[in-house]
């Protein structure tokens, strides 16, 4: 647990230290939702309408910026490999450096992502759905990019090959986040939603470390 | 399981193998096709437009059986490090993308004058566009590597990661509310579509199977064959760097 | 013949299906058998090569 917990604090060390990746991520989610308005018009109920889409839709395109380098600065100056190499085990590691994803990129997104709901025009009952649906899709998208992001180490063109096999596998969590949002809008339980968005969280936990670290142990070979 | 391993082994089989699916293939998609298109009946409701029923739900089949092979060979060259069952999954993948894709467009030909619409995203329309993005996914996969063993293991992890698109392909006409109509041919309770249609949609189904066991086959022989050619280049260009260098000393 | 060709109104739709079936299935096996072809045409140079 202290070794988990171990790598979970040097990730969190790095991003901190290094600071641009949260900045990053969380100003791109910005522009790119205030781009919409100039695209579609500023007319009120329009904006409402793909409000929480136009959210989950950048969110997610946010999400996939940093994963590439999830694992790639650590396999290239060697320190993936002496952390395999240590007794917490592979699995135990992706889950960690999830964590320290998610926590430096997931995170500031679903606290960002009501304010700029509100620079859409999202209509009142859609925030809190909004913000708890984003808390229960965002680890997923973490854990699933990890995926991606241990399937693409070292591949040609990684970055862009990475976001063409994790967007598909995106879809899902996309469309049940957004449809909490717009049903509890339009007054009907989200409930449902919300327990499958935790399912897949669910789901996700043990299976994603689990391809990511037999992707990695191919890398590692 | 290691007496298949063989490649030698599977040469041979699939040798004897071959002619007989290919006039299998041939056999079954032509009476397929001349029952599709002059002996079934028209719908009473749908008119002659039901014939691309006849193209649609084998490719549909299809689509998902290969990539239902493509995850198994996928597992078993994970799990036991099998040779032929990274280039039997390679294999497959192309034959199942191009599955997808006629199942996609036939279905969007067929939608229009039945539903009204090209596209519409319900549950069994998107999980199958999916199925059609992982399938392209795998291929770019697989040749983003320098190293070709690299390549084959990320691929197979893609491949068992993306199964778990398959039985939402399937149940997703009975879980949710879609415009696709449920299963009339593989339930329990036996199918419900007439026999006079049925028995067309079934020899199309065999005639599909048999084409993608045939190409299949050439496919894994074409692969085979590659390594052998490298192998033989590399024993070449030993040869000539011992004449350059003079016989060993 | 030009009642089966109209195929009851739908032949844009019906036509259009049946050829792009048609044309995907032909590349697949065309691709894959000019890929076999090149390879042994290789394959059976590289041997008489070697055995000169």
């Amino acid at each position: 647990m202290s070794a988990f917990l171990a790598v979970v604090q040097r990730d969190l060390r790095l991003a901190l230290r290094q600071g641009s990746d949260a900045a990053l991520v969380v100003a791109f989610f910005v522009l790119a939702v205030v781009l919409f308005p100039f695209g579609v018009g500023p007319e009120p109920q329009l904006l409402a309408r793909i409000a929480a889409g136009v959210v989950w839709v950048t969110a997610l395109l946010a999400a996939l910026l940093s994963l590439d380098r999830l694992f790639q600065l650590d396999y290239e100056d060697g320190s993936l490999e002496a952390l395999a190499l240590t007794p917490l085990s592979l699995e135990a590691l992706v889950l960690a450096k999830c964590l320290a994803h998610w926590l430096t990129t997931g995170l500031p997104l679903v606290l960002a992502a009501p304010v700029l709901a509100a620079l859409l025009q999202l209509e009142g009952e859609g925030y809190l759905p909004l913000v708890l649906a984003m808390g229960l899709g965002t680890p997923s998208l973490s854990l699933v990019g990890a995926v991606g992001a241990a399937l693409t180490l070292g591949a040609r063109r990684a970055g862009v090959l990475l976001s063409l096999l994790v967007l598909p596998l995106y879809i899902p969590v996309l469309i049940f986040g957004v449809a909490a949002v717009d049903q509890a809008v339009a007054g009907i339980s989200i409930l449902p939603h919300l327990s499958i968005l935790a399912a897949f969280l669910l789901a996700a936990l043990p299976l994603a470390p689990l391809a990511a670290a037999a992707a990695l142990r191919s890398a590692l070979e | 399981m290691h007496r298949f391993a063989n490649p030698a082994r599977f040469m041979r089989l699939s040798e004897r193998l071959m002619p007989w699916c290919t006039a299998g293939a041939v056999g079954f998609l032509a009476v397929g096709f001349y029952l599709a298109l002059f002996v079934a009946p028209p719908d009473y409701q749908q008119g002659e437009a039901v014939r691309i029923m006849f193209v649609h739900v084998p490719a549909a089949w299809m689509a998902s059986f290969a990539y239902l092979f493509m995850a198994v060979a996928s597992a078993v060259a994970l799990i036991w490090r099998h040779p032929l069952a990274d280039l039997a999954a390679q294999a497959a993948a192309p034959l199942g993308a191009g599955f997808t894709l006629i199942c996609l467009v036939t279905g969007s030909l067929w939608g229009q004058p039945m539903w009204g619409t090209w596209w519409v995203w319900d549950a069994r329309l998107t999980s199958v566009l999916v199925l059609f993005f992982l399938y392209l996914g795998y291929i770019a996969l697989v040749h983003a590597f320098d190293d070709p063993t690299r390549g084959a293991r990320a691929g197979a992890v893609l491949a068992l990661v993306g199964a778990v698109n398959l039985p939402i392909i399937k149940f997703s006409v009975d879980w949710w509310n879609t415009l696709h109509q449920p299963a009339s041919v593989f339930r329990i309770g036996g199918p419900t579509i007439d026999r006079a249609m049925l028995v067309p949609l079934l020899v199309m189904a065999v005639g599909f199977t048999l084409y993608f066991a045939a190409l299949l086959m050439l496919r894994i022989r074409t692969a085979i064959l590659e390594s052998r050619l490298r192998a033989a280049r590399l024993g070449e260009v030993e040869i000539g760097a011992e004449t350059v260098a003079g016989p060993a000393q | 013949m030009m009642d089966f060709l109209a195929m009851g109104g739908y032949a844009r739709f019906v036509w259009p299906a049946y050829g792009v079936a048609v044309l995907v299935l032909a590349l697949m096996a065309i691709v894959s058998f000019r890929s076999w072809r090149h390879r042994q045409r290789l394959w059976s140079e590289i041997s008489t090569t070697r055995r000169r």
